[in-house]
């Protein structure tokens, strides 16, 4: 049972009640706050990340479940060339990043490899930003799954990169290692934006514990991103400008503190337990408005249970976010055909006008009575000469 | 410390005479001049035609439209009557512009053989694509650089010894209308601008930038830098007081006349209209750009401006509706006839591009739209419809865009090696309608 | 997406059902094509772990690689594939027509035509999906620069004698599907999507089988319903029912039966390799084999529904007529295939990693041209795509209502007869802007000249546009019969040109110019990949 409320509850006691007692936090990693970007007007995405629910039990829940999964073959090869990596004290990474993002440099003959192990996250954080602050001057350091800790809407996110490098000059270079390839110096961009995503989240990250240090080390902000060469898995690099994704990610994080307004908004004891039956689960859900779109299949854990809704109220944006550009104030499927059948709407209005004349232009075309508009067209089977216009010719 | 002040005849002067200096007698092949709005980029290119001239260089120089080469060989002629010039034009039905059959000087021809010779010859890069020489022009000015593709550049380089390439990077890119990702980052990629591939191959080129806008007032230039100029300012040439919007009438007290008020007295004006979803061509907010133009004409406007010590009535050539979409220009226009208005330019943002007027009305690209997409958010749109007034700009939008840009997925896909192009559009959005905001009136038609 | 493609999309939500997006075919199909359905092994570039392929669709090959790390084993599917996609690529290199082709003469500068040699047909690869011509692509990438024992006896793993070549034809397909309009490696997806609208989104529509099930539901049951079962559908033991059309396979099949699978033939294998006597090892071997047979029913089973939905999809095209311009395409992918064919003749090398600044401007070029083309040619086929011209003000349709002679000035008038169309199109008519109409499959050219009674807008009538036709009359003083529009005919005039002019003349390569790098230099030797002793066990 939810916790009754009080008024004053401090946020972070409220998304606690969200998520249900004895349910802990699903901790966000930087993939999950970089896809936070992916439908930043996501009512509902921003409340169920915000309150640490996890998102996949509640999709199974809900019987919609997620499909996400990860092939154990992808997984196997990509920590495979991680090691490969950052084998023999991360020379060859060193290298990359001294070739790519600081050729004016001393190459790095050697690098400091601080040992990291602490206990819990907190303790693993603290162990980072020790390193970090005690890198030597005028060296090269190389950072190996180092800890770092992120504000999100007033709990700490802890953060895993891949690796963080102290150049000679004190600056830091967060680097991301991928496994998909870079092919003849070029790789998928879709899975590259992915990727300097995640890395602006390790950067913000970096920046706090850059300001808490006097002078601040500079945090560049190219980063390295290295993939797998051609169809080998020797190492390759790119350096990646991650200026615009850090604004976007910076943006969206401080907005991440709505995510108190949405929680004023729903009913007295919603909570999003996964233990809970399915229709007090779906009631929660649905008490915070979610902005689907075909999208979210590839980034929302939810997306399926959200699609399904979406269509079941014949929102046109199920179809996709474009598709409503040019229907004016009408969302719902029934609506604009009814208007584009000269049932309802206000003929004056252009996007009502627009969709008379391409329902009369569609069904002329396609040789119909525009009342066949209102059944299935048959699929035409004459050539378009035989179509009732003639094309243009 | 001594504080200098600023005397932007001086900065714009010392700007071109560097300018000038390296491409009549620089060691480079190529000169490169970023030009914000209004910062005299014509003038700048008649400046170097003449001397190029005068210096016995012969002169090829590439536009990219019709329309811009007429104007250069208009403003040549203006300038030196004696001059001979050739216009190279296509072989279509009125390739130029009848006004050139009245100067004796200009010779023109749709081949080039039969200018041959002569001091000057212009044309469209897409022209000068087709021609084919012996022997190459000593020098060329390829002007709106920015705008032309880096493979237009590739058909005509070889045409020429030397180049000064002039234009505007905060203006709309070039683009092509099928997919080119597959020669994304390399340095020569068809689609990318002309400019950005002569860099790649050759970054020691010297690279100018002309510091003031004649045209921005000072109400406009610091906004137009920061938002769309981040990394190479420019300063306004005239200060606060130079510039003066008056109307004989005053306001009766409407949205229209409010917002109108509030630009004259500010250069800037938003009209904001209830949050809605429209289809693009928003009847109300039609209405409202048709009625503030109406208006605009209606109280007798007049522009003082350090041009001359006496106002210059605000007529309807002097005014210019932008929107982003070809079919909100033709609503905008038919709701200006129905007002009784004529001769209003009402253009796309393409086709305002390098024009000047006292006042602006602009349909916010944003306005009604249930999302953003990556074309109404493309910065260089939003700058040409910003930057485009000597005096005011009124942007009529309705509201919940800011809300608009902060729901906007930005998921874009990275293309390795390829420059990032700032500022990004959704971030200039946002500084462009901050300010805005400080001059808002709200208004329910 | 137009106003008419959004409509579709809605009625098939509203229907159940796929709605018509065309009313005739725009891609080629070939009587005979090769159908390939490939997988590949998550994780790993390029590294296929089987395919079903054949032009047959009852009778496919199947190919296997049981261990997909193993070059050995990799090498031998791609000689297997090789073997298959050669002879029917070579099969149309043999039929030839003439033909004739500009070219420049190297002596005099000019352009001749010159008598050529054309393939009378070409070949045609279907593929499932999008990702299905990426992965040929890649494949393509991977083999091409590999070098056999016979070219070059020191190279240490040398590939079989004709990957390489499989290697060229494969880039060269998988070029030649960039662009616009051309049919050599079509996606069934591609195919499917542009000639019918879903009820689902465009992402939705690139997994061909809840594509195919909104086109052509089972028997009693929505598009929706079907859609949502194959994409979603699980067996008691977690496996989709219909498996995704790859080349990625599904996690859940990687994990719960590909893994133990390929770990069972590598024990095996193990086993065999360290059999102690002959009678051991034919034991070992049947066990071997076992092990093979296991991956090679679990690519099969995976495979299979995907082959068929794709020969489904060929059937669907089948039954539509084929639009009026698309054969004059097909003879473009024809030129292609030809030029392509030749080059291999004439022994050149493979090609190269990255288009030089010249030929990659000419790709442009072509590809622009290409769409411009292809978008005209679709609307004057189709009144289904012309309709969205014409709503999008970029065409109109109307009757004529007046036809008035007059005559150019000049020494020779020419007639210059203005014909007054009546439409309900808004069309986006600039001053004095160009239209043009079909007139037995030429272009002629017209130009705005004004409204009529500004009756535009009128809510009746329509506008009234009057125009003035410019050329296609003849040479005398009277125009030729037919050639001018009479009063009462139904005519179509686009503001768009049919036929696309050719672009600027780019130097040739090695006359690259300063501002774009200077001459690529000697072409070099693209050497292979270096190879890495992580890909082999």
């Amino acid at each position: 049972m939810p916790l009754p409320r009080t008024r004053g509850t401090a946020l972070r006691q409220r998304l606690a009640e969200l998520r249900g007692p004895e349910v802990p936090a699903k901790a966000l990693d930087a993939r999950a706050l970089a896809a936070l970007a992916a439908n930043p007007g996501c009512k509902r995405r921003a409340i169920l990340d915000g309150a640490g629910v996890n998102k996949t039990a509640l999709a199974s829940a809900l019987g919609a479940p997620s499909a996400f999964g990860q092939s154990q073959f992808a997984l196997t090869r990509g920590n495979a060339f991680e090691a490969k990596v950052k084998a023999d004290g991360g020379a060859e990474l060193l290298r990359l990043v001294h070739e790519r993002l600081d050729r004016g440099a001393e190459p790095p003959a050697e690098a400091e490899v601080p040992d990291l192990t602490a206990i819990g996250p907190e303790g693993r954080t603290a162990r980072t930003a020790l390193a970090l602050r005690e890198a030597t001057a005028g060296a090269w350091t190389l950072l190996d799954h180092p800890m770092l800790a992120l504000d999100v809407a007033g709990s700490p996110a802890f953060l895993e990169p891949d690796a963080v490098v102290v150049h000679p000059d004190g600056s830091w270079t967060v680097v991301e290692i991928k496994s998909f390839p870079l092919l003849d110096g070029s790789a998928d961009p879709s899975k590259v934006g992915a990727a300097a995503r995640q890395a602006a989240v390790y950067v913000l990250a970096l920046e706090e514990v850059a300001a808490r240090l006097d002078p601040a080390p500079k945090v560049r902000h190219r980063v390295l991103l290295v993939c797998p060469k051609d169809f080998s898995n020797l190492p390759a690099a790119s350096a990646v400008d991650i200026r615009k994704q850090r604004a976007v990610t910076a943006r969206q994080l401080a907005r991440l503190t709505r995510i108190e307004d949405i929680a004023d908004t729903l009913p007295e004891g919603t909570c999003f337990a996964p233990d809970l039956p399915a229709a007090e689960l779906t009631a929660a859900v649905e008490s915070v408005p979610a902005t689907y779109a075909p999208e979210c299949l590839s980034a929302c854990e939810l997306a399926f249970h959200c699609r399904d809704r979406s269509r079941a109220e014949g929102a046109v944006t199920s179809l996709g976010r474009s598709v409503r550009a040019e229907l004016g104030g009408l969302t719902t499927v029934e609506d604009v055909l009814a208007a584009a059948r000269g049932e309802t709407g206000d003929p004056d209005d252009p996007a009502v006008a627009a969709l008379r004349r391409a329902a009369e232009l569609r069904s002329e075309a396609l040789g119909a009575r525009p009342e066949v508009l209102r059944r299935r067209p048959e699929t035409p089977e004459g050539p378009a000469e035989a179509l009732g216009v003639s094309a243009c010719r | 410390m001594t504080t200098q002040v600023f005397d932007p005849g001086a900065a714009a002067g010392e700007a071109t005479e560097a300018i000038l200096r390296d491409t009549l007698h620089g060691a480079h092949r190529g000169v490169v001049v970023d030009s914000p709005p209004g910062a005299g980029k014509s003038t700048l290119v008649v400046r170097a035609a003449l001397e190029l001239a005068d210096a016995g260089r012969p002169l090829m120089v590439v536009a990219q439209t019709n329309a811009q080469v007429d104007d250069l060989v208009l403003r040549l002629a203006e300038k030196n009557p004696e001059l001979p010039v050739g216009r190279l034009h296509s072989s279509d039905a009125d390739p130029y512009d009848k006004a050139l059959d009245r100067l004796p000087q200009v010779r023109k021809s749709a081949k080039a053989g039969d200018l041959t010779g002569l001091p000057v010859v212009i044309s469209t890069a897409a022209k000068w694509g087709h021609v084919k020489v012996d022997e190459p022009w000593a020098h060329a000015i390829v002007d709106e650089a920015y705008q032309m593709r880096s493979d237009s550049l590739l058909a005509v380089a070889g045409l020429f010894e030397r180049a000064l390439f002039v234009g505007d990077p905060g203006q709309l890119d070039p683009f092509a209308i099928v997919g080119s990702e597959q020669w994304a980052g390399l340095s020569y990629d068809p689609s990318a601008s002309a400019v950005t591939t002569l860099l790649a191959h050759n970054p020691e080129l010297p690279q100018h930038r002309l510091p003031v806008s004649w045209r921005l007032p000072a109400s406009a230039a610091p906004l137009v830098s920061d938002a769309f100029y981040p990394y190479t300012p420019f300063r306004s040439g005239t200060d606060h007081d130079d510039r003066r919007l008056a109307f004989a009438v005053p306001s009766d007290g409407s949205g229209p006349d409010k917002v109108i008020d509030a630009a004259a007295e500010s250069g800037w004006g938003l009209l904001e209209l209830p949050a809605r979803h429209t289809p693009r061509t928003d009847p109300e907010a039609v209405r409202a750009v048709a009625a503030v133009v109406r208006r605009l004409l209606d109280r007798g406007g007049a522009a003082t401006s350090e041009r001359s010590p006496d106002p210059t009535p605000l007529t309807a050539d002097r005014i210019a509706v932008g929107t982003a979409h070809r079919d909100q220009a033709a609503a905008v226009r038919a709701a200006l006839a129905d007002l009784g208005v004529a001769d209003v330019t009402v253009d796309t943002a393409n086709r305002l591009q390098g024009r000047e007027y006292d006042v602006t009305v602009v349909l916010h690209p944003l306005s009604g739209r249930p999302d953003a997409t990556a074309f109404h958010l493309e910065t260089g749109r939003l700058c040409v419809l910003a930057s485009r007034h000597r005096h005011a700009c009124i942007v009529v939008c309705r509201a919940g865009v800011s809300d608009l840009l902060d729901d906007y997925p930005s998921t874009e896909p990275v293309q390795l090696g390829t420059l990032v192009k700032f500022p990004d559009g959704w971030e200039a959005n946002h500084a462009v309608l901050a300010r805005l905001g400080e001059h808002r009136v709200a208004w329910r038609p | 997406m137009s106003l008419i493609t959004t409509l579709a999309r809605l009625e098939a939500v509203s229907t159940g059902r796929a709605q018509p997006a065309a009313t005739v075919r725009h891609r080629h199909l070939s009587d005979h094509p090769l159908v390939l359905v490939p997988l590949t092994t998550a994780g790993e570039a390029g590294a296929p772990l089987g395919a079903l392929v054949g032009t047959d669709r009852d009778a496919p090959q199947l190919l296997v690689v049981p261990q997909p790390r193993d070059r050995d084993l990799r090498f031998a599917f791609l000689s297997e594939l090789a073997d298959i996609v050669l002879p029917y690529v070579d099969g149309y290199a043999e039929s030839v027509e003439a033909a004739e082709r500009n070219e420049t003469d190297p002596e005099t500068g000019k352009r001749v035509k010159v008598e050529v040699e054309l393939c009378a047909d070409a070949p045609q690869l279907i593929v499932p999906s999008r990702a299905g011509v990426d992965f040929l692509r890649l494949l393509g990438r991977s083999m091409r620069f590999r070098r056999t024992a016979e070219q070059d006896p020191e190279t240490p793993y040398p590939a079989p004698p004709r990957v390489p070549l499989l290697g060229r034809w494969l880039t060269h397909f998988g070029e030649r599907a960039r662009m616009p309009g051309s049919s050599l490696l079509p996606a069934m997806t591609d195919l499917l999507a542009r000639h019918w609208s879903t009820g689902q989104s465009t992402l939705e529509d690139q997994h061909l089988g809840a594509l195919l099930a909104w086109i052509d539901p089972p028997e009693g049951r929505s598009g929706a319903e079907a859609a949502l079962e194959a994409e979603l559908a699980r067996d008691e033991q977690g496996q989709l029912r219909h498996p995704p059309a790859g080349p990625a396979t599904d996690p859940a099949f990687d994990n719960k039966l590909l893994a133990p699978a390929f770990e069972r033939y590598d024990r095996a294998r193990t086993a065999l390799h360290a059999a102690e006597d002959g009678l051991e090892a034919d034991d070992r071997l049947g066990a071997l084999t076992a092990a093979e047979e296991e991956i090679r029913g679990l690519v099969l089973s995976r495979t299979r529904p995907t082959w068929d939905a794709v020969w489904h999809g060929i059937d669907l095209l089948r039954a539509l007529p084929e639009g009026a311009h698309v054969e004059e395409r097909w003879t473009r992918d024809r030129w292609s295939f030809t030029g392509h064919r030749d080059r291999v003749t004439a022994g050149e090398p493979p090609q190269p990693r990255r288009d030089d600044a010249v030929t990659a401007a000419n790709k442009l070029a072509s590809r622009e041209r290409e769409q411009a083309r292809l978008e005209a040619q679709e609307a004057l086929d189709d009144p289904l795509v012309m309709a969205g011209r014409r709503l999008a003000g970029e065409a109109f349709a109307g009757e004529v209502t007046d036809v008035v002679m007059t005559y150019s000035e000049g020494k020779r008038p020419s007639p210059r007869p203005l014909v007054t169309v009546r439409t309900e199109d808004r069309p986006h008519l600039g001053e004095r802007a160009k239209v043009y109409r079909s007139l037995g499959g030429k272009p002629q050219s017209a130009e705005f000249v004004g409204y009529e009674d500004s009756a535009e807008g009128s809510p009746e009538g329509g506008a009234l546009i009057v125009l003035k036709i410019l050329d296609k009359m003849g040479r005398g003083k009277e125009p030729e019969a037919g050639s001018v529009p009479e009063k009462g005919d139904r005519v179509c005039f686009t503001l768009f040109e049919h036929e696309q002019r050719g672009g600027a003349k780019l130097p040739e390569p090695e006359d690259t110019p300063w501002t774009h790098g200077g001459p690529p230099g000697e072409a070099v030797q693209e050497t292979a990949d270096p190879v890495t002793p992580e890909d082999v066990l």
